[in-house]
């Protein structure tokens, strides 16, 4: 059943390019609404279960011989996820049937995109096998892709898909490859397996490296600092995208991974440092960098790098329990992996709706650019209200749960310094408020830019709205859950939160990290920090209009960009200059490459084993008419050389190939006598079909320089050839193995039936092979038709 | 060079003997494979070498009317019946490519040999003829 859970989505995508003719568009919507609402009930009966702090575990066999099988193990962790992805998977797909226009769009596409990655964002957090969560994590990357380029003959969504797939691609080939270490020391590709061997993982020389490898897979999908470049550009996705893939669900699979590796890695101070630093660094660029974005989804994708970066750093945090000692300490920093939950499924809420919204107003309006924007709030009353819930919430005000996880988050910070550092870490709460400041920041320039102000009518091509119902129901729901979390934050925290945390930290008491949480603490520290972000936000605001002036302001882009777009041209054409050199058009260089290769190899292995016998060591007694032979097959090549004409060169050339079949005879290899012949037959039979269409032989004057090249290289492979033949016959006996000849010769009859030895190795010993040499037969059959009869005629666009 | 029909009579009945032969003798290397020299690749390339001549001396229109499958496809059939031929064993619990055989005595003919190895060598045929025709048909049958 968990199995099908899993796969159903792909199932499903599957089925939609049959069901998506034979119903209208808008339907196939509501319909597939259905599968993320029964997922999302489907996973909700197993909060009683996992509540009680069991874990459920299913395995499946799939490949055993390199430890991959498809085990699924649900966990809180897994569980929170696995509601997340559905939960929010269901509002973003009924906010979709009405966002997307079904004259216009290939929904199709769309939604087989949008079911593909729910599938494999729920084959993430759901299994046990590092290999498997692998393929998901790519699946991913790739289904991310795709939708984001989904107005593909946009320039900006190929720009933006390709980033993407490229920066999170490079993340998921490093984390195979932390994978295979953790493997290789460990021994299983099991996540529990691991858990359980952490101790001995930390001694180990390749824990620092996998653990390296494994956060560049977490830090590029989670877009930290300097990866996060890809999320901005990933806006150019249709809005119920950007909304379910780069705010709640699959930039969280970094922060999935490291929580889930946190049991692992976590007892090594390097991995807490890692976190903390890339979690603040990124956290502060995101939120400055947000004040500089005139596009409404720019500022929200940049904030969303912003909350990733305080999540990667609230789990950095965390992970602190694992190396402090003394149960009152290990409370605190658990506290921190508590904060880093809810705070994952606040994010998800205020952020999700936030989209929405703003996905209404581009709809509603055409544009998202600010300096256009303005005085909405009473044409679209409603649309104010959720974004006010939500941007209150992202600015951490009460009574929303934003201002709970940010209180928190203080808390955290503050906590840093009962570390053995003390109050050197000081400079943590220090950076994370102001970062907070400019947070606040952001979040008034959002809601007042847009909403309050002169409404300008001429701004806007269409007649503005407010947005019709279907599109403000998810926005709803997520503005309502704002409030709602925030007003009773302790609505999840035992069935919810409690059991996620419980799965990140396995070794604590679970009496250590259950608390409530309420919205008044009291005067304390946090609130007198958060009434200074307050007071400093609003005059940050005030002041914006004279900062936007200054360089860092005056520029929307990113300026890692250059980094990237200069790193990615300097491969192209670094890249077509190696090519150049390579791939001359010619095909003698191409020999010339391979031979000069092969000579390489042959000394090397010479030299190496000491395997160089001086012909004369061999004396053979060959009959006189293998002499004949070999003298006429001598006589034909060098005839060859002065051959000016081409039929008489064709004609000579098929000498040889007869002297070669005729050798094979002597030597009793009937069957490749024959086929030598009959492939002889069909190459001249086709040099005459194509004599036609061949150039004139013409005489070409070659350099002395380049002549003596080739003379070299000839005779090199003339002589190479002949002393590896006099060689492997000389040692033949000395090769320690046995012959697989005498195999074949034993087994032909009994194993294969058959008494033609050579057949019988080609159809069933080593049928595979056969099999693909003929596939590569028929490549190369279907690449000729291809070449021939659609080559290009001149004029084409490449 | 164009496939076109060749307009001597005589060349014409006398060559239609001769590939009469060519195929029978392809078809004689085909099963002789398993205990005597030949096989598919043999076979293919002899039938190959048959059809060739059919196209030189009756042209590329009628020798296409004969052929009714575009070679594409035989291509695709000849990979087609390999693998499935390969199947045979998942199916029956072994490896991928068991290739299996049994002495049946049958009446008349007296004991022959079955052997799933032979339907796999029939698909290297198809393949092999196939992927000549087609590079002989097209390279020479293009236009300018």
């Amino acid at each position: 059943m968990l199995y099908l859970a899993i796969l159903a989505p792909f199932f499903i995508a599957l089925l939609l390019p049959v069901l998506f003719r034979w119903t209208r568009a808008r339907q196939i919507g509501w319909g597939l609404l259905l599968v993320p609402a029964a997922l999302f009930a489907y996973f909700a009966t197993y909060l009683p279960a996992i509540g009680r702090g069991e874990s459920i575990s299913r395995e499946m066999s799939w490949v055993p011989s390199l430890g991959i099988s498809f085990d699924i193990y649900v966990d809180g962790l897994g569980l929170l996820f696995a509601l997340l992805i559905t939960g929010v998977g269901t509002l973003v797909v009924l906010y979709s049937i009405f966002y997307l226009d079904k004259r216009k769009e290939q929904l199709h596409h769309f939604y087989f995109y949008l079911l593909m990655f729910m599938g494999a964002m729920l084959g993430i957090v759901l299994s046990d096998n590092l290999i498997i969560l692998y393929i998901f994590w790519e699946l991913t990357s790739l289904s991310s892709s795709l939708l984001v380029a989904f107005w593909y003959d946009r320039d900006r969504s190929i720009y933006g898909a390709r980033k993407s797939m490229l920066i999170t691609v490079f993340g998921g080939f490093a984390m195979m490859a932390g994978f295979i270490l953790l493997y290789i020391e460990a021994g299983t590709f099991s996540i529990q397996g691991l858990i359980a061997q952490a101790d001995s993982l930390l001694g180990s020389p390749l824990f620092y490296p996998a653990m390296v490898l494994v956060l560049l897979g977490a830090f590029t999908k989670s877009a930290q600092f300097p990866f996060h470049i890809w999320l901005p550009d990933a806006m150019e996705a249709p809005t119920p995208v950007s909304a379910y893939l780069h705010s709640a669900t699959m930039v969280k699979a970094g922060i999935y991974l490291v929580a889930r590796m946190i049991p692992v890695f976590g007892a090594s101070e390097a991995w807490f440092w890692i976190l903390l630093l890339t979690g603040l660094v990124t956290m502060c660029w995101g939120s400055v960098s947000a004040i500089r974005q005139h596009d409404l989804k720019g500022i929200l994708a940049f904030s969303t790098i912003s909350q990733l970066g305080l999540l990667m750093m609230l789990l950095g945090i965390g992970s602190a329990a694992m190396f402090v000692g003394g149960d009152a300490m290990e409370s605190v920093y658990a506290a921190a992996i508590t904060t880093a939950m809810v705070h994952l499924v606040n994010h998800a809420t205020f952020k999700g709706s936030l989209f929405m919204i703003v996905g209404i107003i581009d709809h509603e309006t055409g544009t998202r650019d600010i300096r256009r924007l303005g005085g909405l709030m009473t044409v679209m009353p409603i649309a104010f209200t959720v974004a006010l819930f939500g941007l209150a919430a992202m600015a951490g005000l009460p009574p929303f749960n934003g201002f709970i996880s940010k209180e928190m988050f203080f808390t955290a910070m503050i906590s840093l310094q009962e570390l053995s550092w003390g109050s050197a870490m000081l400079w943590v709460p220090v950076i994370g408020w102001l970062a907070s400041i400019f947070t606040f920041g952001y979040c008034a320039l959002m809601l007042f830019r847009t909403f309050t102000g002169e409404f300008k009518r001429f701004n806007f091509d269409q007649e503005v709205h407010e947005a019709p119902i279907g599109l403000l129901i998810s926005p709803i729901i997520l503005g309502s859950l704002v409030l709602l979390l925030g007003l009773f934050p302790n609505l999840m925290v035992p069935s919810l939160i409690e059991p996620a945390v419980a799965s990140i930290l396995p070794a604590l008491d679970p009496e250590l990290y259950s608390f409530r949480l309420y919205l008044w603490h009291g005067f304390n520290m946090e609130l007198w920090m958060s009434i200074g972000v307050i007071v400093f936000g609003v005059l940050l605001y005030r002041s914006l209009p004279g900062v936007s002036g200054w360089w860092f302001f005056s520029r929307e882009r990113d300026p890692l960009n250059k980094l990237y777009d200069g790193g990615l041209d300097a491969l192209a054409v670094g890249s077509e200059k190696v090519t150049g050199i390579q791939m001359t058009g010619r095909l003698r260089d191409y020999l010339a490459y391979m031979l000069i290769f092969m000579i390489g190899l042959a000394t090397y292995v010479f030299f190496r084993s000491d395997s160089l016998v001086a012909p004369s060591a061999i004396a053979g007694d060959a009959p006189l008419y293998l002499y004949g032979v070999a003298f006429l097959m001598i006589l034909a090549t060098v005839a060859l050389l002065r051959i000016k004409d081409r039929i008489s060169f064709i004609i000579v050339l098929g000498v040889i190939g007869l002297m070669v079949s005729l050798l094979f005879t002597i030597f009793s290899g009937q069957d490749l006598a024959l086929t030598q012949l009959l492939v002889e037959t069909v190459t001249v039979i086709l040099l005459l079909l194509a004599f036609r269409r061949l150039p004139e032989i013409t005489p070409e004057r070659i350099p002395v320089f380049s002549r003596i090249v080739k003379l070299v290289i000839s005779s090199a492979v003339a002589i190479g050839v002949f002393l590896v033949g006099v060689s492997a016959f000389h040692f033949r006996n000395e090769t320690g193995f046995a012959s697989i000849s005498d195999f074949f010769k034993e087994n032909t009859y009994e194993l294969g039936g058959g008494k033609n030895m050579v057949n019988v190795i080609l159809v069933d010993f080593r049928a595979l092979d056969t099999l693909l040499e003929v596939l590569v037969l028929g490549i190369v059959g279907l690449a000729i038709i291809m070449l021939v009869k659609h080559r290009f005629k001149g004029g084409e666009d490449v | 060079m164009r496939f076109t029909r060749e307009h001597d009579v005589m060349q014409r009945v006398w060559i239609t003997v001769v590939i009469c032969l060519l195929l029978a003798f392809s078809w004689y290397l085909f099963f002789a494979g398993h205990n005597r020299p030949g096989g598919g690749f043999i076979g293919g390339l002899m039938t190959a070498s048959a059809i060739v001549l059919m196209y030189m001396f009756f042209g590329a229109k009628e020798a296409g009317r004969v052929m009714r499958l575009s070679y594409p496809v035989v291509i695709s059939l000849g990979l087609l019946v390999a693998v499935v031929v390969g199947m045979i064993g998942l199916l029956a619990g072994d490896a991928f490519f068991t290739q299996y055989f049994d002495y049946v005595t049958l009446p008349l003919v007296g004991e022959i040999e079955l052997t799933t190895a032979v339907p796999f060598d029939f698909g290297v045929y198809l393949v092999v003829v196939g992927a000549t025709m087609a590079a002989i048909v097209t390279i020479s049958e293009d236009e300018d």
